[in-house]
């Protein structure tokens, strides 16, 4: 086997990877600020890229205004949901909001399927990013580069913000003792709001990234939740370094396999979930409670 | 009354107060008034419902009726952001400190909610164990440290009344005296303060005024002046 084909497959898992973190972090800022599990975070993906392809196609909007516009919309989408409906289900039980939210998914899903029916659409890759890099053991298209480079960026500019900043710190106090904060005189349901805009809109933002690389269908989010849920339980829920961290290396170890055991890559991540689940069920970063 | 009570300056006044914590009906029709500059406490046995008390004004139980009134504000239907930005500083009980916040990040969350709050340099001056952990996780500190955290953090907000839960709970005598020098200076300071206090001693040489809380309800109300001739009704509502 040859070194290209290794670091081919790396590249392949590092794409792969940095959807898988940028999904799962979006996860763990909703599940870890409102307790909220929310299923639909694929369906918000998928938004983010037929957003990007009906800007394209019906406005004339290119990539670039794109990737601003459309986490944007899927965030005001996800603003009106969790007004109208997520806010309802604070109270209850964790299984009422993953109902919710799957029944969600089941409707947008739905509705897209209707539209435009299940074929993959094609969207081009932004001019500035075609062509490659000949790194000599292997050729690295521009646009998957890009890809890495946004993702990992955004990841840890979204670590920043919630670590080192002043909303980060109302955000941290609000997800440890919501009726507290509110006593000191904080809005907490607006902070909810606006929290689960921000995972809805870091979900669509990876939706435009996936465009081009992925053709856009109704039905691409569906299939990425999945494996983004066993990202997250082998990381541990609602920690945001370790989203980050978890997804990048399982997208490596998932294209590592496809070298050394091809026909193991598709469930190589669920085997370690259910490792993982076997000796630390709290997840590889996360706290027993 | 009301009129009288806007006179004198009446900056809390709450009338027949009933709250419930889940089922359990633990407020029974709580009546109060605390004027401009008071330091006022509430005295009573473990479970008259002194904690529900504060609790129900900063608007953090699931049901309450009747009136609270803030600076000439209606509460009650107000929930807790809004009252805390009437000027209100809440101490509680378990003194609330946030473990996934360093103790500046502790400090500094509270948003401003009036004028002339104490600047940081000030209160490190006032809780000098402060300042040297500042850059602690909220929770490794001692319980004394947490409990001047837990009140430093509101003296930054420029709040006017405060509502104290308990502030010597469980510490040592020397965190108690610092404890206290600071209530003191908030006092100097013409801040209003509801006590809840176990610690009799401690409350009497702060307050103006004693209310006494029975199941749920104002029983009976002493003033500093009359503490000494009245020692043995105090210690029978207090079980002592």
């Amino acid at each position: 086997m040859s070194l290209e084909i290794l670091m081919g497959q790396v590249v392949v898992g590092l794409i792969n990877g940095s959807f898988y973190a940028l999904l799962s972090l979006g996860f763990a800022v909703i599940f870890g600020l409102l307790g909220i599990i929310n299923v639909a975070q694929g369906t918000f993906y998928m938004l983010g890229a037929f957003g990007s392809w009906m800007l394209l196609n019906y406005a004339g909007i290119g990539y670039w205004p794109a990737l601003i516009l459309s986490p944007l919309i899927a965030g005001a989408v996800g603003v009106v949901l969790e007004k109208t409906l997520i806010a309802r289900v604070y109270k209850l039980e964790h299984i009422y909001g993953l109902l919710l939210t799957y029944g969600l998914m089941m409707f947008i899903q739905g509705m897209f399927v209707y539209w435009f029916a299940t074929a993959g659409r094609p969207y081009p890759v932004p001019l500035e990013l075609r062509g490659g890099f000949d790194l000599g053991i292997l050729f690295l298209p521009k646009y998957r580069g890009w890809v890495v480079v946004a993702s990992v960026f955004f990841c840890f500019a979204t670590w920043f913000a919630i670590e080192k900043t002043s909303l980060g710190r109302t955000l941290r106090a609000a997800t440890e003792n919501p009726q507290l904060t509110r006593a000191f005189g904080i809005n907490v349901p607006a902070l909810l709001t606006f929290g689960f805009g921000a995972g809805v809109a870091l979900a669509g933002f990876a939706g435009v990234l996936a465009a081009p690389i992925y053709s856009v269908s109704p039905l691409m989010g569906g299939e990425l939740v999945i494996t983004v849920f066993a990202v997250v339980v082998v990381g541990g829920m609602g920690s945001i370094l370790s989203a980050i961290v978890t997804g990048l290396s399982l997208g490596v170890v998932e294209g590592l396999t496809k070298v050394f055991y091809p026909p193991g890559a598709n469930m190589v991540i669920f085997v370690i979930m259910f490792i993982v689940l076997l000796i630390k069920p709290a997840g590889l970063f996360g706290r027993e409670r | 009354m009301s009129d009288s009570a806007q006179q004198n300056g009446s900056c809390l006044k709450i009338a027949d107060l009933h709250g419930l914590y889940g089922d359990s009906h633990v407020l029974q029709g709580v009546s109060l008034q605390i004027a401009r500059g008071e330091v006022v406490t509430i005295i009573g046995r473990n479970g008259a419902g002194k904690t529900t008390t504060l609790r129900a004004i900063m608007g953090l139980l699931d049901k309450r009726s009747g009136s609270i009134n803030v600076w000439g504000r209606e509460v009650i239907a107000d929930p807790p952001e809004r009252i805390a930005k009437l000027g209100v500083g809440y101490v509680p009980e378990e003194r609330g400190i946030y473990a996934t916040l360093d103790v500046t990040e502790n400090l500094l969350l509270p948003p401003r909610v009036g004028e002339g709050g104490m600047a940081l340099e000030e209160i490190f001056k006032l809780f000098p164990n402060l300042r040297e952990r500042r850059r602690s996780q909220g929770t490794r500190l001692s319980g004394g440290e947490q409990q001047m955290l837990a009140i430093a953090r509101v003296l930054r907000t420029g709040a006017r009344l405060f509502l104290l839960d308990e502030p010597t709970e469980g510490l040592a005598p020397v965190i108690v005296q610092q404890i206290r020098q600071a209530i003191e200076l908030m006092k100097q300071d013409g801040y209003t303060i509801l006590l809840v206090e176990q610690n009799f001693r401690f409350a009497q040489r702060l307050a103006d005024r004693h209310y006494v809380m029975e199941r749920g309800r104002i029983v009976d109300m002493i003033a500093r002046a009359d503490v000494a001739s009245q020692s043995a009704r105090i210690q029978a509502y207090l079980g002592i």
